[in-house]
């Protein structure tokens, strides 16, 4: 009965919306209480009052994974019979797959693109914005994780916690041989996007790990001299206004069906393909510093 | 019923990895374990898209021989939009990371609930 009741009060209190956690509501009740007038016990229903807050809370501790599982076995329910009524999996009938865009995609493709990887000619020419979009939003999460940490900083910068790995002799010389390996396997995925699976995205990341095993088995003061926050910064500024300014002149030239100088020429060659292998070199190098931007601002905490 | 669902698998263990996520995401108080289930999320994401794009018997979408049928090939469109998801939630996790990080170093506790306790503990003495 006496549970009921509070249980009712709660939901009022919540539903009326000064349900604050109550973390403060015991507190909030006791300083309300003296200001009432028949303030004479006020010190015998304080404690009542109190743990009948804690108690509130207590329930509602308890009650939230009670809410959460029937509200995510509702979600899950529901998705499940969404799927029920999806065309079945790998059917060419469904309308994503018979959609007229991917028809002119496949079918005219390599003669337009002259790509032969036709998610690359894609990304980077049909929606060649998108990938623009995409790589400035990484530059744009660089940016913030940078403000994040660098901002408020201590004053004692915190040592490299990762110095004692400079020291494992294993992880040198599984370094020593893997990384240059694995740079030019980077570029090779860089340089065949157009050709074959890959493109700027996956070799980028595969590069930024190779600067990332780089700069544990050996301290980063000597990647520095080749990446510190100034080559960063130039790096990708210089990457992203190349991707723009080439597109711009491509869009503008393609509107105005003016002659460009970025022509698709012979599928299947590394010169072809237009624009899609020099701006899968600025995507891969944004990538790169990206991801060993991350690394190294989680890390110690700078570029 | 189980025939449908049997005939889209991979979608119901896209949802199957959803529902995981979420329930990592609502049900944990570790921000750190929140993270991973919004990371969960966005796999149960990519594996519904690319599921969506395949046809079965058809090739991936890489014009070797010169050959421009579009019925010998699967959907290349997934793919690319798979490829945004990615940058997006590799940015995202990042930015998550770095505000977890600030909040542990101003509270030294990944636990939400100690958070918001200290942060009203905060307000009450701040006014």
């Amino acid at each position: 009965m006496k549970k009921k009741q509070k249980l009712r009060d709660f939901l009022r209190e919540w539903d009326e919306g000064n349900f604050d956690f109550s973390y403060k509501t015991a507190e909030k009740q006791l300083k309300k209480r003296p200001d009432e007038p028949d303030s004479a016990g006020r010190n015998e229903a304080a404690s009542p009052v109190i743990s009948a807050a804690q108690s509130e809370e207590r329930l509602f501790r308890r009650l939230v994974p009670v809410f959460t599982g029937i509200f995510l076995f509702a979600v899950i329910g529901f998705l499940l019979y969404v799927v029920t009524k999806m065309p079945a999996f790998g059917s060419a009938e469904t309308p994503a797959n018979t959609s007229e865009v991917i028809r002119r995609y496949l079918q005219s493709g390599l003669t337009e693109t002259g790509a032969v990887n036709a998610v690359a000619g894609i990304i980077l020419d049909y929606r060649a914005f998108d990938t623009l979009g995409e790589s400035h939003v990484l530059f744009t999460a660089t940016i913030a994780v940078l403000i994040l940490m660098l901002l408020g900083k201590e004053e004692d910068e915190p040592a490299d916690e990762l110095r004692i790995l400079h020291q494992d002799l294993i992880l040198r010389n599984t370094a020593k041989i893997s990384v240059p390996f694995l740079f030019v396997f980077g570029i090779y995925i860089i340089l065949n996007g157009h050709l074959g699976p890959g493109g700027g995205f996956s070799g980028g990341a595969v590069i930024g790990g190779a600067l990332i095993l780089y700069s544990t088995a050996f301290s980063a003061q000597n990647l520095k001299k080749i990446l510190n926050l100034r080559s960063y910064r130039i790096i990708v500024i210089a990457a992203l206004s190349f991707y723009s300014i080439a597109k711009c002149y491509s869009f503008f030239c393609g509107a105005n069906g003016l002659e460009t100088i970025f022509t698709p020429g012979t599928p299947g060659r590394i010169f072809s393909a237009g624009l899609i292998l020099p701006l899968n070199a600025a995507v891969g190098l944004v990538v790169a510093c990206t991801m060993y931007g991350f690394y190294s601002v989680f890390t110690r905490g700078r570029i | 019923m189980l025939q449908a669902l049997w005939n889209n698998r991979i979608e119901v263990a896209a949802v199957i990895l959803f529902a995981v996520g979420l329930t990592t995401l609502l049900l944990h108080k570790n921000l750190l374990k929140k993270i991973i289930g919004l990371n969960i999320m966005d796999t149960a994401g990519y594996l519904f898209l690319t599921s969506l794009g395949y046809i079965e018997g058809r090739l991936a979408p890489i014009i070797t021989d010169g050959s421009t049928d579009p019925e010998r090939y699967v959907n290349p469109l997934p793919a690319g939009l798979v490829l945004t998801g990615i940058v997006v939630s590799v940015s995202v996790t990042a930015v998550m990371l770095a505000l977890t990080l600030r909040l542990y170093r101003r509270y030294h506790t990944l636990n939400l609930d100690e958070i918001y306790k200290m942060v009203h503990r905060e307000q009450e003495e701040e006014p």
